[in-house]
């Protein structure tokens, strides 16, 4: 019983990590009709600043702090000189020019700090259990994630749903003609959006980074996950976002744990070996091509899409 | 009595909270203009968009030429002989006129998993093309580029399209929609001359074509038939006259 | 996408083909392998970027899965030559079968959607492709499989012969572009093309579109996993890598690059794409720092790739 809240608490975290990279790929998507492929790279670059940032400075805050800034200004950099002149265009060109941006910045982390990937050490007040209940020892660190990744998700629920701003990005994302009719300055709320976006990646990555050490390639494999979510979730909705998330999270920790015995049991041990590996990686994406079947413009469809 | 080609009955359809269609029923006779006419947002769209197959109706049947078609696809409707403009023109921007019209004619003649002949070196595919361009007057431009063309001559290529698998029912939505004085005048002739060969439904805003061309008239005010009959019953009526004058951007019904 | 003819009478077109042409000799002369093995993976990838231009540049059907054609018509050859067949008359036809078969699944499912949930589902079907590699512990897994001996046909043809291969996959290469082109211009071509330009109107006009977008989509995933069986026998190895969705994007960039909608421009495409990454490493090792933004300014600036240059070009 405990291995499985464990197991839970990882999922959560988890699916808390995604939906920071969904929430982000969604707005984007829903407010500029932009596919940007790139967001993993944004990913990758907050756990690389992460990590040498924290090793320059010698706290882990500080360095973390500093590279969410630094993700920021790349994120805004990218926004200015590529995504601006996609606005518009077919998803196709999208894809092919932020597929471009993957490989630059791949090559660029290659260049910068070499090949090798790199780790971030954690300070021993997040290296250690907590006990969250009596006789129940999780991780801090892992517990800070969650506890970061829910306020960050409450930020963001305050920034759409109660500021101006929000108001226009909600607006933005449900028809986007009328906010340039409405003299709103959409450059620079397209700016500010894309901006966001690329601080949320920023910090999921530097979260990562202790984990998974930051490593060039790292953002494509969660980027399909992340698109993975919108999908799902509905594109342009960071409630489905968080709903998809969360269920992704949980279905692909819980699968990866359970899966194996209870296919052992079904299907005997042999055949289970056989299968299990697959399906366990490709459970995400049954359950996605499942969903889209059946509601094809996703589970919480952002209103007038 | 000869049997209806198209019999709509009580065709119904709700988004939500707003009524498009509401138990619409009438007929079509073969070889008739029937103009359908409403101020706007009287559900004139949807009822085409149900008729072609675009849309399925939440109630009621439609019926053509015998065969229960409510829950057919549009394409096969086609084939069955019903052919429809668009509103909105609806063309291939970057073939050629010729290339816009052949297509259509593809879909009537034979199939199309013929995978190693040129289609263009089909006369069985270029002729009724240049036929049916021709007589909507656009034979002179029929190796065109389509989004070079002028916006009248999008519509006469919309009824080309139509015109091209020689169908037995027409649907023409609006075609003279954002045509000039002098564009108009010719559509009207044109339509004249369709009406001798062919049936119509047309949705159209010009009364004046209307009450001209039309055999039979239906009036839709708000998803709802108020009155069908001939040009002279539809001017007399009351609630016709009524839903009309009670409009704001009333099209003045020319009198007697 | 204005379709332009594959006219002999183009001169690149033409250089372009006597240039494959007579590489081998060239290479048989100046005794480089290197450069003929070069060429023999650009051909084998021209024809995956082939086939993928038939659904993506004719049909608008971008598919962010079709590098597993390549690794399934690949894997065929290889789990059938590691359980001991080796002739190419079975190996082969189960290999396109296969391919076939997993494009008819995919495609089924994925042609009911459209746009970016279309091409979701399409890397889904990818990456499902990959992972069911990745977990065949018998045949190599994530290491990938050896294949010891290259398909066997007995009699002349002898796969291991370098020029002679190479040879096969120049006669196929033009093979499809040939057949691509034919199938552009024929009644299922232009059902395709007007689809792509304006699905409603094909439906309207009385195209049940559903079914000839499903077949073009076979025909593309057996042509590409043909291109699988020649990638297997000519590196006489496989893996899922193969297969990663990133792979996909390299052949969708090979075909952009080239010009979609031209018959010819996948050729050129690969081309470019593969010696020009052959030069830029020569330079750097870094060369993807300079590939990167190429593919951004290509797609900003050159969207009609190569073959649209030269058509500006042309018309003056």
């Amino acid at each position: 019983m405990l291995i499985f809240t464990e197991q839970c608490l990882n999922g959560l975290q988890f699916g808390l990590l995604l939906f920071l990279l969904a929430a982000g790929l969604t707005l984007i998507f829903g407010i500029m009709d932009l596919v940007n492929l790139a967001h993993g790279s944004l990913y990758m670059m907050g756990a690389y600043f992460a990590a040498s940032l924290s090793a320059l400075t010698g706290s882990l805050l500080l360095g973390a702090a500093l590279a969410l800034a630094a993700t920021l200004l790349v994120g805004i950099a990218i926004e200015v000189v590529v995504m601006r002149r996609l606005y518009g265009r077919d998803h196709l060109d999208h894809l092919l020019a932020t597929f471009g941006l993957i490989l630059f910045f791949n090559e660029l982390v290659r260049l910068l700090w070499g090949p090798a990937a790199l780790s971030v050490p954690l300070p021993d007040w997040l290296n250690r259990p907590i006990e969250i209940l009596p006789g129940f020892f999780y991780s801090a660190y892992r517990l800070s994630i969650i506890v970061v990744s829910l306020a960050t998700a409450l930020l963001l629920y305050l920034l759409v749903m109660r500021t101006r701003i929000g108001m226009l990005i909600r607006a933005g994302a449900t028809n986007r003609e009328m906010l340039g009719a409405l003299g709103v300055n959409v450059r620079l709320l397209f700016t500010f959006v894309f901006g966001v976006g690329a601080a949320l990646a920023g910090l999921a990555g530097v979260m990562q980074a202790p984990t998974l050490t930051a490593f060039t390639g790292m953002g494509e494999n969660i980027l399909i996950l992340a698109f993975v979510v919108i999908v799902i979730g509905g594109i342009g909705s960071i409630r489905g976002a968080l709903m998809a998330s969360l269920f992704i999270g949980l279905a692909d920790t819980l699968g990866r744990a359970y899966l194996p015995d209870v296919l052992a049991h079904m299907l005997g041990p042999a055949a289970a070996a056989t299968v299990v590996p697959a399906l366990s990686s490709m459970l995400v994406y049954l359950l996605m091509a499942m969903v889209l079947l059946l509601r094809p413009r996703g589970l919480f469809p952002a209103a007038g899409q | 009595m000869a049997e209806p080609l198209l019999q709509i009955q009580g065709l119904s359809k709700r988004f939500g909270g707003v009524v498009a269609a509401a138990d619409v029923t009438f007929a079509v006779m073969p070889g008739e203009m029937h103009a359908v006419i409403g101020p706007n947002g009287a559900g004139k769209t949807t009822l085409i968009a149900q008729l072609a197959g675009e849309l399925l109706p939440d109630s009621g049947a439609i019926r053509f030429a015998g065969a229960d078609i409510t829950r057919w696809p549009a394409w096969r409707r086609s084939r069955a002989g019903i052919a429809r403009s668009f509103q909105i023109t609806s063309l291939f921007p970057e073939f050629t006129a010729l290339d816009n019209v052949a297509l259509a004619v593809q879909a009537t003649v034979g199939h199309s998993f013929r995978f190693w002949r040129d289609a263009r070196a089909e006369s069985a595919l270029r002729a009724p093309a240049r036929a049916a361009l021709a007589r909507v007057g656009l034979a002179h431009r029929a190796d065109a580029v389509v989004a070079r063309l002028s916006h009248g001559e999008h519509r006469q290529i919309e009824l080309a399209i139509a015109l091209a698998g020689r169908p037995r029912l027409l649907l023409l939505d609006e075609p003279m929609a954002g045509l000039g004085p002098e564009e108009s005048a010719r559509m009207v002739m044109l339509l004249e001359e369709l009406k001798r060969e062919y049936t119509l439904v047309l949705i159209e805003h010009d009364m004046d074509a209307v009450f001209t061309l039309a055999d039979r008239i239906s009036v839709l005010v708000d998803g709802r038939l108020i009155a069908t009959g001939t040009p002279d019953v539809i001017r007399a009526d009351p609630d016709v006259r009524r839903a009309y004058l009670g409009e704001d951007d009333a099209e003045g019904l020319s009198d007697g | 996408m204005k379709l332009r003819p594959l006219s002999l009478g183009n001169a690149v077109a033409a250089a372009l083909i006597a240039f494959l042409l007579l590489l081998p000799i060239y290479c048989g002369f100046a005794g480089d392998v290197f450069l003929l093995t070069l060429f023999t993976r650009i051909l084998i990838l021209a024809l995956a970027a082939t086939s993928l231009n038939l659904i993506m540049g004719f049909g608008g059907m971008p598919s962010f899965g079709h590098a597993a054609f390549l690794g399934i018509g690949g894997y065929a050859v290889g789990i059938l030559a590691a359980e001991g067949i080796v002739s190419g008359f079975v190996q082969w036809p189960v290999a396109v079968g296969v391919s076939a078969l997993f494009a008819f699944v995919a495609g089924a499912l994925a042609l009911r959607t459209r746009g970016v949930h279309f091409i979701m589902i399409t890397l889904a079907f990818g990456q499902m492709a990959y992972y069911v590699a990745s977990s065949l512990a018998g045949y190599g897994g994530d290491d990938g499989l050896t294949i010891d001996r290259r398909s066997q046909f007995g009699g002349g043809l002898d796969l291991s012969n370098r020029a002679g291969f190479y040879y096969l996959c120049l006669a196929l290469l033009l093979g499809g572009v040939y057949l691509v082109h034919r199938l552009v211009n024929s009644r299922f071509g232009w059902v395709l093309r007007g689809a792509r330009s304006n699905e409603r109107r094909m439906r309207s006009i009385g195209f049940p579109t559903y079914r000839y977008r499903l077949t073009c989509f076979v025909i593309a995933g057996a042509m590409c996993g043909l291109a699988g069986v020649l990638l297997a026998n000519f590196s006489e190895f496989i893996s899922p890598a193969a297969m990663y969705w990133t792979r996909s994007g390299d052949l969708i960039v090979m075909v952009v690059l080239g010009g979609m909608g031209s018959a010819l421009g996948p050729v050129m495409g690969a081309v470019a794409l593969l010696v020009l990454e052959e030069m830029l490493s020569g330079v750097t090792e870094h060369w993807q720092i300079i590939l990167g933004p190429l593919l951004v300014a290509v797609v900003l600036y050159a969207r009609g790739g190569i073959a649209g240059i030269l058509e500006t070009f042309e018309r003056g």
